[in-house]
């Protein structure tokens, strides 16, 4: 026997109103439960009040410039009065050209200004899907070569720029751009001769990685600057520059190694056999078929690992080289401005965040899509 | 089927293939190309090898290990075994593997705790909660290390001197020259006390077990609590109570220009401790996270579903299986904050590198230097990554 | 021929209902997603609930052993009502059994583990009385050769078995299924369905989410048909699959029986 209901169906009703709508967002996520309102409310009262009293340090008890004295030079004591009480931006009114381009001669400042905004849109490019493609090391190449050309000038009507004189943000990403340049490459061959049958070819890569992974940064750059003038012949001699950036070749080339060699093992058996299958030699397979998806693969690793460069090349002011971080440090050796410390940290905190978090929601918003692709 | 008979797969080995020489013989390409690279990687390292020898020459720089018996004449501000700058250079570069060590550990186990409360809070289902512990994350994440230590020790060496110190409570005083912590006089009886208290921990593994044990036995689980209470806390305080209660407190008070008595954590370590913990407790927070989540609801439906209580079912179903996902990333994060403690030599704590690097600016001999700085961290990473890899072998989930 | 002769009817008419759905509402966000649920369960029926996707089967059945929160009406289970309470949410627990469509065996723990797991901490089990309970329940799916082995090791068909066996390992007095053979393999459905069908000639009460009409021809003393949150049409077996009343369940029996 058959029961049936109305052969009208019941309309749907409204939801109670207090768990639809922002209201009900509101509930579920902030009041849920007696212990979860105390949190929210015990959390909002402290946030609120640390960000008055931020913004009041910041923004409103701030002093943005300072006069200069008798002798032409800045006074600083009225900001030496506000300490505590306000943020002396002063310091960086004054230092800012300091702090981003070094000693690097005033007028030429547009040179290292073009060579940070050529990185930006360096980064820009390769972060683009539809330039994943082998041409775009040509465009690296092409760009850094420029990069180059700028930064030293002698050519082209630019005056002839010693390197001891550049400094500040162009040095970090110098030292992070070519250092990825470099140690990519590297990368690949480390990895794949860390899968190779050939013993002695295996055996070295791995020396070389897990050397390199278990010594800190800093001892290899004490090394380069200290070691390496006695590994070169008398006569011979790269500047100091040179040496970290070759440090940090060799350290970033065992950290990419271990990436990429995720990717070549998470790529499934079935495309090496298919491309042996084809008849392609070891290097056409690994240039056409492997490579290609195996590096598409491990994208989002691969960012954060650079993410991790950018913030480790600020280690080259304990060898004493001019980075940013090291421009912003030297900032405030002068007396008169001593003891500004947190404004000159704050502030160049705030580039790198701005590169390493645009770095890193790039990476998290890839990694989302590629989960999406692949979840079909 | 028969299993008394040998499977006949079992019996015969393959032939041998002998060497053909050609270039068409898979094998023989292979030893070209390994001679090959090893030949030029040899070459490049013979030459490199033989002009370092010969700048040493030219330079008069010494060589060999002699030096480690010098007097360092080197001062060193904190150590943990007795030194003083007549000792010889070994004993300073044991000081500064044993400083590596104070902080590494220390910083371990503080990022952890620190790293694992922020990694669940940020699961919260709380709006307010979870976004501020990740904007806290993405901050410390996307920041220097460096940076991050020159600004605590900045922050730190701008607090008033000791006369002004900040004084939270008795005791307690935080000036630019670091923080003084109310002590007592350690004697004999305190050390017993320590003694058991630790044989008080062994004792409450081995309870713990004999209890599973009888539950498995009886099924009535039994409460662990009061025994480990009474092994780890009464007993201790009971002993050193019986030994006469000695209890001088030694308190910081301003003598002159600093404090004198209590316990004292200098601005350097305290700088160092504090950016290298915050710093790693991001990382170790989506650790734990991605741990949590990587236990598919499922899990716990079917443990909830068969009437397990929500302790039980972290404990039993859930927790052992994260554990899985978050210690291979998290010992790494162990090796990271070893490697990292390096970077005090920026901020004047001094660490091996610290210390080696001064020896080899004094002595000359860089190489013996920058080898012992390698030597040192290469031991205490591939112990860890050996652990790792034990344990990771042992607790695998195990699959067709 | 009533095909529910096939299997004897144990449904005890004169107790209280083994589950009772009275007006139960539940939303996701502002999707109504069950409207007026009104069923009762008898102890000893077996009752199969089919739909369409989205129909708010597995919602239903999720709601009786509170995996899901239902927002209005009454839901009571062997007595107890459903609510906030814990130590009353316990009890239902302990005496209702689900079987997942994933599975979901612990894989870090043995076959034999995953049975006696809840025995020994719930029902506070001695260990050597867990194991032969588990190792009859093992036995009656055919299965006690692989005790000693892990999920991982075993084939979809052995996994749902084992979930099965440990799921009765707690001897509940309902049994709930929550689509159990949607994600196995086609040759593996029948030793699922099979071990099923043996459970049902024991008596247990049983409510399935299932798709599979073979299995609720055989074994249902009931069907329940929903479409979009709301109950359309129940009855027997036959008399629902051969004269559909509403164009719904119409429709639906064309689909469904279009695959085959």
């Amino acid at each position: 026997m058959s029961i049936t209901t109305d052969s009208l169906p019941v309309a749907p009703r409204l939801a109670p109103a207090l768990s639809v709508g922002w209201l009900g967002w509101v509930r579920a996520n902030l009041f849920s439960s007696w212990l979860n309102s105390l949190v929210t409310i015990a959390l909002a009262y402290f946030i609120v009040k640390y960000a008055i009293g931020f913004v009041d340090w910041a923004f409103v008890n701030a002093i943005w410039s300072v006069p200069n004295d008798a002798a032409g030079r800045p006074d600083t004591s009225s900001c030496r009065d506000n300490k505590g009480l306000g943020a002396c931006w002063a310091v960086i009114n004054e230092k800012h050209r300091f702090m981003l381009f070094g000693t690097y001669p005033y007028e030429q400042h547009w040179r290292p200004a073009v060579v940070c905004v050529l990185f930006v849109g360096l980064f820009i490019i390769s972060a683009m899907r539809r330039f994943w493609r082998w041409e775009l090391a040509l465009i690296w190449a092409a760009v850094l070569t420029v990069i180059a050309v700028l930064m030293w000038g002698g050519v082209l009507g630019m005056p002839y720029v010693p390197q001891e004189r550049w400094g500040g943000l162009p040095i970090t990403l110098i030292l992070a751009t070519f250092g990825l340049a470099f140690a990519f490459p590297l990368a690949i061959l480390v990895a794949l001769g860390r899968r190779s049958k050939l013993p002695a070819i295996k055996a070295l890569c791995v020396l070389y990685v897990e050397l390199i992974r278990g010594v800190p940064l800093i001892s290899l750059l004490f090394m380069a600057s200290v070691m390496f003038p006695l590994f070169l012949p008398e006569g011979m001699n790269i500047d100091k520059l040179l040496r970290a950036q070759i440090a940090i070749i060799l350290f970033a080339g065992a950290y990419l190694a271990e990436v990429v060699r995720g990717g070549l093992q998470a790529l499934s058996k079935g495309q090496y056999e298919a491309a042996e299958a084809l008849g392609l030699s070891y290097w056409q397979k690994t240039g056409f078929i492997i490579l290609p998806q195996a590096l598409r693969l491990v994208i989002p690793p691969l960012v954060n690992t650079f993410i991790g460069f950018f913030k480790d090349t600020s280690l080259v002011l304990i060898i004493g080289i001019f980075d940013l971080l090291t421009a912003g440090k030297t900032a405030i050796i002068e007396p008169m401005w001593q003891g500004f410390a947190v404004e000159v940290y704050v502030t160049i905190g705030l580039i790198y965040f701005v590169f390493c978090f645009a770095m890193s929601q790039y990476s998290a918003k890839l990694e989302s899509e590629l989960n999406h692709g692949r979840r079909r | 089927m028969s299993d008394t008979a040998i499977d006949p797969r079992y019996g015969t080995k393959p032939p041998k293939r002998p060497l053909r020489l050609s270039w068409g013989d898979e094998r023989v390409r292979g030893i070209v190309y390994q001679i090959l690279v090893v030949g030029i990687v040899g070459s490049i390292a013979y030459w490199l090898f033989s002009n370092t020898m010969h700048n040493l020459e030219v330079r008069r720089i010494a060589t060999g290990w002699g030096f480690l018996e010098r007097e360092a004449g080197l001062p060193i501000a904190e150590f943990l075994i007795p030194y003083d700058p007549t000792d010889t250079y070994l004993r300073a570069l044991q000081v500064g593997v044993l400083n590596t060590l104070k902080v590494a550990v220390i910083g371990i186990v503080l990022a952890t705790i620190l790293g694992t409360i922020l990694g669940v809070l940020k699961l919260s289902k709380n709006w307010l909660v979870s976004r501020v512990v990740g904007a806290y994350i993405e901050i410390v994440r996307d920041l220097p290390l460096l940076l991050q230590l020159l600004f605590w020790y900045a922050l730190l060496q701008g607090l008033p001197g000791p006369r002004q110190a900040i004084h939270p409570a008795t005791g307690v005083f935080l000036s630019n020259r670091g923080l003084k912590l109310p002590f007592f006089e350690w004697e004999g009886p305190h050390s017993w006390a320590l003694l058991l208290v630790v044989i008080g921990a062994i004792a409450t593994f081995f309870y713990r077990r004999a209890a599973r044990a009888k539950q498995m036995a009886d099924g009535q689980p039994r409460a662990i609590w009061p025994a480990a209470t009474v092994m780890m806390l009464v007993v201790p305080l009971g002993a050193w109570y019986g030994m006469g209660a000695p209890f001088t407190p030694d308190i910081p008070a301003l003598r002159g220009f600093n404090f004198q008595g209590g316990l004292t954590v200098s601005p350097e370590f305290f700088a160092l401790l504090l950016g290298l913990t915050l710093y790693t407790a991001g990382f170790i927070a989506e650790i734990v996270r991605a741990g949590i989540l990587s236990v598919s609801q499922g899990q716990w439906e079917a443990a909830e579903a068969l009437g397990l209580p929500r302790g039980r079912v972290m404990n039993l179903v859930v927790l052992p299986q994260a554990l899985r996902v978050i210690i291979p990333p998290m010992t790494s994060q162990f090796l990271n904050i070893t490697k990292n403690s390096s970077l005090a030599v920026a901020i004047g704590y001094q660490d091996i590198v610290s210390i080696a690097n001064t020896t080899l600016n004094q002595t000359g001999q860089a190489i013996e230097g920058i080898a012992i700085i390698m030597v040192v961290y290469l031991t205490i990473s591939l112990s860890i990554s050996l652990f790792m890899n034990w344990y990771n072998s042992k607790i695998a989930l195990v699959e067709r | 021929m009533s095909a529910a002769e096939t299997l004897h009817s144990s449904v005890q008419t004169n107790a209280p209902p083994a589950i009772s759905l009275a007006g139960v509402n539940k939303w996701f966000g502002a999707l109504h997603v069950l409207r007026d649920i009104n069923l009762d369960i008898a102890l000893g029926e077996r009752v199969v609930v089919c739909g369409p996707s989205g129909s708010g089967k597995s919602t239903m059945i999720r709601c009786i052993n509170r995996l899901e929160e239902h927002q209005q009406g009454k839901i009571i289970v062997d007595g107890i009502e459903l609510s906030d309470d814990l130590k009353s949410l316990d009890a239902i627990r302990r005496e209702v059994g689900m079987v997942f469509q994933s599975f979901n065996l612990f894989p870090h723990l043995t076959i034999l583990e995953n049975c006696t797991l809840a025995p020994i901490w719930v029902r506070k089990m001695p260990k050597k009385e867990a194991e032969a309970l588990a190792m009859e329940y093992l036995e009656r799916v055919r299965i006690p050769e692989q005790a000693a082995k892990y999920p991982g090791q075993l084939s979809g068909g052995q996994q749902q078995r084992v979930a099965i066996a440990r799921a009765l390992c707690m001897k509940p007095k309902i049994m709930l299924f929550d689509e159990p053979t949607s994600a196995l393999d086609p040759e593996m459905i029948k030793e699922v369905l099979d071990t099923m069908v043996m459970l049902a000639e024991t008596g247990m009460t049983m409510i399935c989410v299932t798709h599979e009409m073979g299995f609720a021809r055989q074994v249902a003393d009931r069907v329940v048909f929903m479409d979009r949150g709301e109950i359309v049409e129940t009855g027997e077996p036959t008399t629902l699959f051969e004269n559909p009343q509403t164009e719904r369940l119409q429709l639906f029996l064309s689909q469904i029986l279009r695959g085959h």
